[in-house]
This record gives C-alpha cells, sequence and structure tokens, in this order.
C-alpha cells in the first residue's frame, strides 16, 4: 500500500486523529502505573514504586488457580474450534454454492447474536445436560463462540490459494486426506494460526457466557476479574490487568509476524 | 452402465466417501453440528421460554407495553446505544480519513493504535476507565489537586461514564470498516474534481464522502448492535444505575430469577438485530463486514 494519500489534508485533521487514538491507548496504560502503586487502594503510587501487588498475584492461590483454569478451557475450546472451524472454512471452499454460502453465514450468527441471549439458552441446556460449573461445560460454550474466528480467518487465506495447487496435488495420485495435510494446509497456516489466537483470546477473556455457566469448581480469570472490580478493588487486579496486556500485545505481534512472513 | 451398476453394489459409507463433493459435505460437518446442537438449539429454547415461562401465552411481551422499569431501561439503552454509535462514526472517520492519507511508516503506527485495543480483554480497559473515572480516581484526583473543581466530578455510574467506556471499546469496530472502504476509493475521482475547480472542501463533501458512506452504514450497523446488547462496560461504568439491557437480563435470570422477562428481552433483543441485519444486507456484504471486524 504505496498511497501516499488523496493530497494534502490539513495539520487539524491529523493532530485530531491522533488525539483520538491517544484516547484509545493511553486510559489502558494507566493499569501499569496503578499496578506499582506502595498504598493500600487503587491509586497511583505516591512515595515509591512497590511491586508488593505483582508478588501478591504470584503467591495467591485463588488468582493462580483462575488463571490455570482459563489457560486448560482456552486451549481445549482452541483446539476444537480450529479443527471444526478449518475443515468447515476448506469444505465451504470447495463446495462454493449456495448452501455453502449458508453455513458460512450460519457460522458468523455468534458473532452477530449478543452473548447475553446465548448465555441464557446455554444456563438452560446445561442444567438439563448437569454440565453447569464444569470445565466441559464452559469449553463447549468457549469452542461455539470461538468457531466464527477461525471460519473467517481460514477462508480469508482460503480465497488467496491457488486451487491449481489442490487440482495438481490429486492429479499426481494423493489421495484427498494427503491433499489436505500436505498441500492445503501448509498453505493456509498463517490463516489458521490467526484463527486459533483470536478463538484463544476470545475463550480466555470471555466473561457473560462464564457469568452464568461458571460457579464455585470453575471459576476462570474475566470471572474473578469480575469479583475483584465489583467486589473487593483491590489493586492486584491492576497487577492482572497489566500482565494481560503485555500477554495480549505479546500474542499480537506473533499474529502480525506470522502475517508479515506470509506476504514476504 | 457396469459402472454405476458398480457403485450401486458399494457400501453406502464407502459411495459417500468416494463421491468428491460428499467429503466436502462432510468436512462442514462438525462445525455445523456443533453449531446446531450446542448453539442453535439453546437460543432456540430461549426463543421457546419467552412464550411458555411463567405460562403459554405472549403474557411476558404485554410488558414491554405496561412495564414503566423496561420501558424506562429500553429507552436508556436506545439511547445510549444511538449516542455511542454517532459519537463513535465521527470519532472514527477522522481516524480513518487521517489513515488513509497517510505515509505508509505513519500509517503502521496509527494502525497499532487502533488494533491494539481490538484485542486487549475489554474487562480491563472498563477497569482502566474505572480507575480512571471514579469518584476518587485519578481524574478527579488530579482536577481536585490543580486545583481546577471543588467537588469531586460524578463521572461513573451514570450515562457519561457508560458512554465514555463504550465509545473507547467500540472505535476500532467503526474504524475498521470506514478505513476499508476508504481506502479502495479511487483518488483519480478527486483529483479531477480538484481539476475540474473544485474547492478542496467541496471535492471532498461532493465525491469522498459521498463514496465512503459503504463504510459508514456497515460500521454504523456493526457498532449500534454491538452496543445494544453490550454487557460488561455499561455493567461496570453504569454501576447498576445506568441499566442496559444485557444487565437487566442478566438479573433477571441471575438475581430475580424471572426466566420469562429475561427470555423475552433476549428474544427482543434478537429480533431486533435480525431485522437491522436483514435491512442492512441490501446494501452491505454483511460476510465482509464481520469479517473485517
Amino acid at each position: 500500500m504505496s498511497q501516499t494519500g488523496f493530497g494534502n489534508i490539513s495539520v487539524m485533521t491529523r493532530s485530531l486523529a491522533w488525539v483520538i487514538i491517544c484516547f484509545l491507548v493511553l486510559p489502558i496504560t494507566v493499569v501499569f502505573a496503578v499496578s506499582v502503586t506502595d498504598k493500600h487502594y487503587l491509586s497511583l503510587p505516591s512515595e515509591g514504586v512497590s511491586f508488593q501487588y505483582y508478588t501478591n498475584l504470584l503467591t495467591s492461590r485463588e488468582w493462580l488457580g483462575s488463571i490455570g483454569q482459563s489457560f486448560i478451557i482456552a486451549c481445549v475450546s482452541t483446539l476444537i474450534a480450529g479443527a471444526a472451524g478449518t475443515l468447515c472454512a476448506i469444505g465451504c471452499w470447495r463446495l462454493s454454492n449456495r448452501a455453502s454460502e449458508a453455513i458460512r453465514l450460519l457460522m458468523l450468527v455468534p458473532i452477530m447474536v449478543p452473548t447475553i441471549v446465548y448465555a441464557l439458552g446455554v444456563y438452560q441446556f446445561w442444567i438439563d445436560l448437569r454440565l453447569l460449573d464444569t470445565y466441559t461445560g464452559v469449553i463447549i460454550a468457549h469452542a461455539v463462540t470461538g468457531v466464527p474466528y477461525v471460519v473467517i480467518t481460514v477462508s480469508t487465506a482460503l480465497a488467496g490459494f491457488d486451487q491449481r495447487l489442490e487440482q495438481a496435488s490429486l492429479n499426481l495420485g494423493a489421495n484427498m486426506e494427503q491433499t489436505l495435510r500436505l498441500v492445503i494446509i501448509p498453505n493456509i497456516m498463517p490463516g489458521i494460526a490467526s484463527g486459533l489466537i483470536f478463538a484463544f483470546i476470545h475463550s480466555w477473556d470471555e466473561l457473560v457466557i462464564a457469568l452464568f455457566v461458571a460457579g464455585r469448581g470453575v471459576f476462570t480469570l474475566p470471572r474473578r476479574m469480575w469479583d475483584g472490580i465489583n467486589e473487593h478493588l483491590d489493586p492486584t487486579m491492576a497487577a492482572v490487568a497489566a500482565v494481560l496486556i503485555l500477554l495480549t500485545v505479546g500474542l499480537l505481534f506473533i499474529d502480525i509476524y506470522i502475517r508479515s512472513r506470509k506476504t514476504a | 452402465m457396469t459402472a454405476l451398476v458398480e457403485t450401486a453394489r458399494l457400501p453406502f459409507a464407502r459411495r459417500l466417501r468416494s463421491h468428491p463433493a460428499t467429503r466436502y459435505w462432510l468436512m462442514t460437518a462438525p462445525a455445523v453440528l456443533l453449531m446446531l446442537v450446542f448453539y442453535v438449539y439453546p437460543i432456540g429454547r430461549v426463543l421457546w421460554m419467552s412464550i411458555t415461562i411463567p405460562e403459554p401465552g405472549l403474557d411476558n411481551y404485554t410488558l414491554l407495553a405496561t412495564s414503566a422499569s423496561i420501558q424506562k431501561m429500553l429507552w436508556t439503552t436506545a439511547r445510549i446505544s444511538i449516542l455511542t454509535t454517532l459519537v463513535t462514526l465521527v470519532l472514527a472517520y477522522i481516524v480513518s480519513y487521517a489513515l488513509v492519507h497517510a505515509t505508509p511508516h505513519v500509517q503502521r503506527w496509527m494502525f497499532l493504535g487502533v488494533v491494539i485495543p481490538l484485542w486487549i480483554s475489554v474487562l480491563v480497559r472498563a477497569f482502566s476507565w474505572f480507575i480512571l473515572l471514579r469518584r476518587e480516581g485519578l481524574i478527579n484526583t488530579a482536577l481536585l489537586t490543580a486545583g481546577i473543581i471543588d467537588t469531586p466530578l460524578s463521572l461513573m455510574w451514570n450515562e457519561v461514564g457508560v458512554m465514555i467506556g463504550m465509545v473507547h471499546f467500540m472505535l476500532p469496530f467503526g474504524i475498521l470498516p470506514i478505513y476499508a472502504n476508504m481506502r479502495d476509493i479511487d483518488r483519480r475521482c478527486i483529483a479531477a474534481a480538484r481539476g475540474l475547480g473544485a474547492r478542496p472542501f467541496e471535492a471532498f463533501w461532493r465525491i469522498f464522502f459521498p463514496l465512503s458512506l459503504p463504510g459508514v452504514v456497515g460500521a454504523s450497523i456493526l457498532v449500534f448492535i454491538f452496543s445494544l446488547g453490550f454487557f460488561v462496560t455499561p455493567a461496570l461504568l453504569g454501576g447498576g444505575k445506568t441499566l442496559m439491557v444485557a444487565e437487566y437480563i442478566k438479573v433477571q435470570i441471575l438475581e430475580v430469577v424471572r426466566w420469562g422477562v429475561g427470555t423475552m428481552l433476549a428474544t427482543m433483543l434478537l429480533v431486533v438485530i435480525g431485522v437491522l441485519l436483514a435491512v442492512v444486507s441490501r446494501v452491505v456484504n454483511l460476510r465482509k463486514l464481520f469479517g473485517a471486524g
């Protein structure tokens, strides 16, 4: 994209745009400052910088337990969403008829429907299946709502994939499974990887479903953060937020790196 | 002919696997089944419960006409969502406009500033605003120490706080579709307008702006439907005082346990969003829109 513009734009528009971007980014950085406070409540450090809340975080059984649970749930649900979503995207791409268009639209539904609506339904369903407050219950709900991210990124990757490669592979005697494993999947790997990252972040951050179907036994990280903000106002929450930001930004840079390698 | 007979003799399962199209259908099967059983069916139950609990009939829906508290809450939801959408669109338009006019190097930095917040946990973002906007928060403390105000401003637990947090959350969803559309506008149109004597503003207003409208429509629908059903930020920054529909539903189910009312409101939310999407899908490619978001 070497567009150097449609002409000149005024300094005012450009500065306004930067102000808005600062509005987007700067408020988030406040948690870093608060996380090193030396006081006992949410505030900026006054006498000096203290890492007590990071120590708190690393020694708290509750926080570490929730982090562990969220990590397991996010990993398993990402694997399910990744496998189902990738296969579905490839199937739809090869079929490319009206029905497959409908399937692709169906796969987008969880993004369009507010999570609160789904949370009610899955809460009822899990009562019947006795899946409330179980890993399985949270994992399935997160996997289903994570599928769209995989379908979107893999479909985008497939749109740029040369179908003749697949034909060539089949003509040279490879069967469907081999073609899939050796030709198609390696070629769309960056798309799959992005999809997995997004599905992971989706599950890792998901609060609304967790509020309904998780409980005492399975207490995910967002659920604990929710309680932390609403009830305790403990600055440990700021340390958690700071760590989360760093992790997310890290994942995002990995994603950008994977994509840039693809275009290079 | 013999080949046909041969094929017919193959066991059903093998015939299934040997037909190429069938294989592709089978590939979509796990996701489709997952979606139908664990997504569509539970949603169906929500719709069903809204007309059967506590007893069959449309009693829950008559509350829309009779309950003052529900009407007030729906009105609050609509007002906040519309205002959030309008503010987000204006800000998103400015950023997108600057983005398409920036040099690639600057563009990369600006883009990072848009995408990073998008992927940071919504809870973390609401929490940052919580720290800033509280009565004892950083903004009030700073203003008090500087002597600009005498009493703390109430920036949170009201609509102002909810809207600040929501606009912050929605901005990337506004910027991405508008930017994607602006990027595809043919620059020669503007050059032609200028060459034919249009002043810069005229060229923008009569050529560039109309061409950028599809992106604006896409962004507005995305931001508006996300706003309508938004839970986390309104709940945290509204503090139970500014109630929007998602939090109201949660209270109905988890606290006062009135499934009928909760599922009725959820159904209404679904219907409103469905109608909006159906209308807009005539103008905007939904798959592209959600793919970009």
